[in-house]
């Protein structure tokens, strides 16, 4: 017994004597921050790379085809052998319909969800029903596109019989359900970072609960909240499994939301499950599409950053 | 001067009372949406997909028949891909992680790697299939193999990891640090064998919620080009083969209704696998959690 407590206990001279012979030498610990740098420029790599293949086989499209047919053409056809038309206002308009129609599903129920979260549940039902939201939040978008399909549309067709296999409506639904949980949580976030005095304050005036809510609670969480909605449209813009399952493959510029459409992120998917060659026309369409869709996702993403920071509320 | 009239403000405040109730009624109806969809979702999976699930559909690769189509392949195909992911996100996220946390300085450079990531995060994850298409299955000739697909996953997922880490290392308390300097370590000393392991159950948590969200990913897989019928597993990290999510997707679109059964089967073991997964980081994440 007192051996073993003689073998575990050092002075701290001796310690730093054993350490400094057996320690790595100096030039390996000077080394590591630099390997540790290559290893975090990896990430700045691949947004390089990524800018840089769309920008790159982007301009030999548009060695091909006119910048101005692909920004104002009103017609995609790139399929078509005699007079293909490579228009992208179609693919943009299928892409913000769908976008559409998941915002004004997914905005009243994301943000009630959050209201109902930060301002009336108990601290328990909160997290009993939090994980279950990230769960949903969790489901991959293959299986809510097959949902879609099998599910939501004969759902929808026994209320609109005009509605087409593929269409619009259905897919844009279930993308606003995917978003839903990324709208409630990130709102819920915000609204909880508002102060309990604010509340409280309110309440001592003769609020009832929905008047803080309303008019105390959510102004003040504004910023955050909108920031939320701007990041789940950005995810609803670059959703592509949903949209390649159940919207079909007709690119068009109608405001029908029964009809089949395609988005861009479809169209990318379209061709490459497709046997367009190596070098072709349509397979650098597919880089044009992607660089198209990355400046729109990008464009939100950044202004989402810009009003959660500009608008930020400091307690 | 007027005064408050006490019978107004009674009258008026029942009625707000009731919008408040009827609101609050509303918001908790809202919150219910969510669990009722993902509980309609599950129930119809499951129903449809439990018949055609049988040791049958675990042993057999894809068919032209659904009766005889199996997720074998796939399945094999999946933990290939998992087996490549796994090693390469998370060596290059925890290094970013560390070296954001333990070394950088508040610089230009430093700053914009930071913005750089979160801005990664929000790209699109068809377009990293285009990213992975050009680089890894072309420039680099690697074809539709485990390793292009792996590599496109991982930087897929880096950015989620990457931020996972960040919070775990920036959780663990200053004065173990200063405890281990004070001991004589040196500060690679210190991050290995004491920052290290305090942020790893966090990191291993982040992780695993990321790695189940590669599992699901199918739009970099279609548009690298990895194929849906596969008739073999892969016999190396350079060998073609295919997943669960791309098998999900090519039964999904054939026009046969038997095939959608099939589809539902395949998304049965596909959730499985999620659900494990998500069970293990929660198991960890309660079994390490520590307060300082």
């Amino acid at each position: 017994m007192a051996s073993k407590s003689k073998e575990s206990s050092y002075s701290v001279a001796e310690m730093i004597s054993k350490n400094s012979g057996k320690s790595l030498n100096r030039s390996v610990e000077k080394s590591i921050p630099w390997i540790l740098f290559a290893i975090a420029g990896v990430s700045v790599l691949t947004t390089i790379g990524i800018v840089f293949t769309l920008i790159f086989e982007t301009f030999t499209f548009f060695s091909r085809v006119s910048v101005f047919e692909f920004i104002t053409g009103t017609e995609w056809f790139p399929f078509s052998i005699q007079n293909p038309s490579y228009g992208i206002l179609p693919l943009i308009s299928g892409t913000l319909k769908i976008t559409g129609i998941a915002v004004v599903v997914a905005v009243p129920i994301g943000l009630a969800s959050a209201i109902y979260l930060s301002e009336y549940a108990t601290d328990r039902s909160r997290r009993f029903i939090k994980p279950i939201l990230e769960v949903l939040a969790g489901i991959p978008t293959i299986v809510f596109g097959f949902f879609a399909l099998t599910f939501v549309t004969p759902l929808l067709e026994s209320f609109i019989p005009s509605l087409t296999i593929f269409n619009a409506l259905s897919p844009g639904i279930v993308v606003g359900i995917m978003i839903i949980p990324m709208i409630a949580s990130l709102s819920e976030d915000a609204m909880s970072s508002v102060p309990n005095s604010i509340r409280e304050g309110a309440q001592a005036l003769g609020a009832t609960k929905l008047e803080v809510a309303l008019k105390v609670v959510l102004p003040a969480a504004v910023s955050g909240i909108v920031a939320s909605i701007v990041l789940a449209i950005s995810r609803a813009i670059g959703e592509t499994m949903i949209v390649t399952v159940a919207a079909g493959a007709s690119p068009n510029l109608s405001w029908n939301v029964t009809d089949s459409i395609q988005t861009m992120t479809a169209y990318i998917v379209q061709v490459s499950t497709g046997d367009a060659g190596y070098g072709t026309t349509i397979y650098y369409s597919i880089y044009a599409v992607g660089f198209t869709l990355f400046l729109f996702t990008l464009g939100m993403n950044l202004l989402a950053q810009y009003i959660s920071k500009r608008f930020r509320e400091e307690y | 001067m007027k005064y408050i009239n006490q019978e107004n403000v009674l009258r008026k405040m029942s009625s707000r009372l009731m919008v408040n109730s009827v609101f609050k009624g509303l918001f908790f109806l809202a919150t219910l949406f969510g669990l009722v969809v993902l509980s309609v979702l599950l129930y119809r999976v499951f129903t449809q997909g439990i018949g055609y699930l049988d040791l049958q559909f675990l042993q057999s690769v894809g068919s032209r028949f659904p009766e005889k189509a199996g997720i074998y392949a796939a399945f094999m195909g999946t933990i290939w891909l998992m087996f490549v992911v796994v090693i390469v996100s998370f060596i290059l996220a925890v290094g970013t992680a560390i070296y954001l946390e333990e070394y950088a300085k508040q610089n230009k450079i430093n700053k914009f790697i930071k913005v750089n990531i979160s801005n990664l995060a929000g790209v699109p994850s068809v377009v990293f299939g285009l990213l992975g298409l050009t680089i890894f299955a072309r420039a680099f000739a690697l074809g539709q193999s485990v390793l292009a697909a792996g590599l496109t996953m991982s930087l897929l997922i880096l950015p989620v990891i990457i931020v996972a880490a960040q919070e775990a290392i920036r959780s663990v308390p200053r004065e173990l640090r200063d405890a281990s300097y004070g001991m004589g370590a040196t500060k690679w000393q210190t991050i290995t064998r004491v920052v290290l392991p305090a942020a790893i159950p966090g990191i291993l948590t982040g992780s695993i919620l990321a790695f189940s969200r590669a599992i699901g990913e199918t739009a970099p897989l279609v548009v690298i080009g990895v194929p849906t019928i596969l008739l073999f597993t892969p016999g190396s990290i350079l060998d073609t083969f295919t997943a669960l999510p791309m098998q999900i997707y090519d039964w999904t679109k054939r026009p046969q209704a038997d095939f959608h059964d099939v589809a539902a089967a395949g998304i049965i073991i596909l959730l499985g696998l999620l659900l494990i997964m998500n069970s293990i980081a929660v198991l960890i994440r309660n079994k390490f959690q520590k307060r300082y």
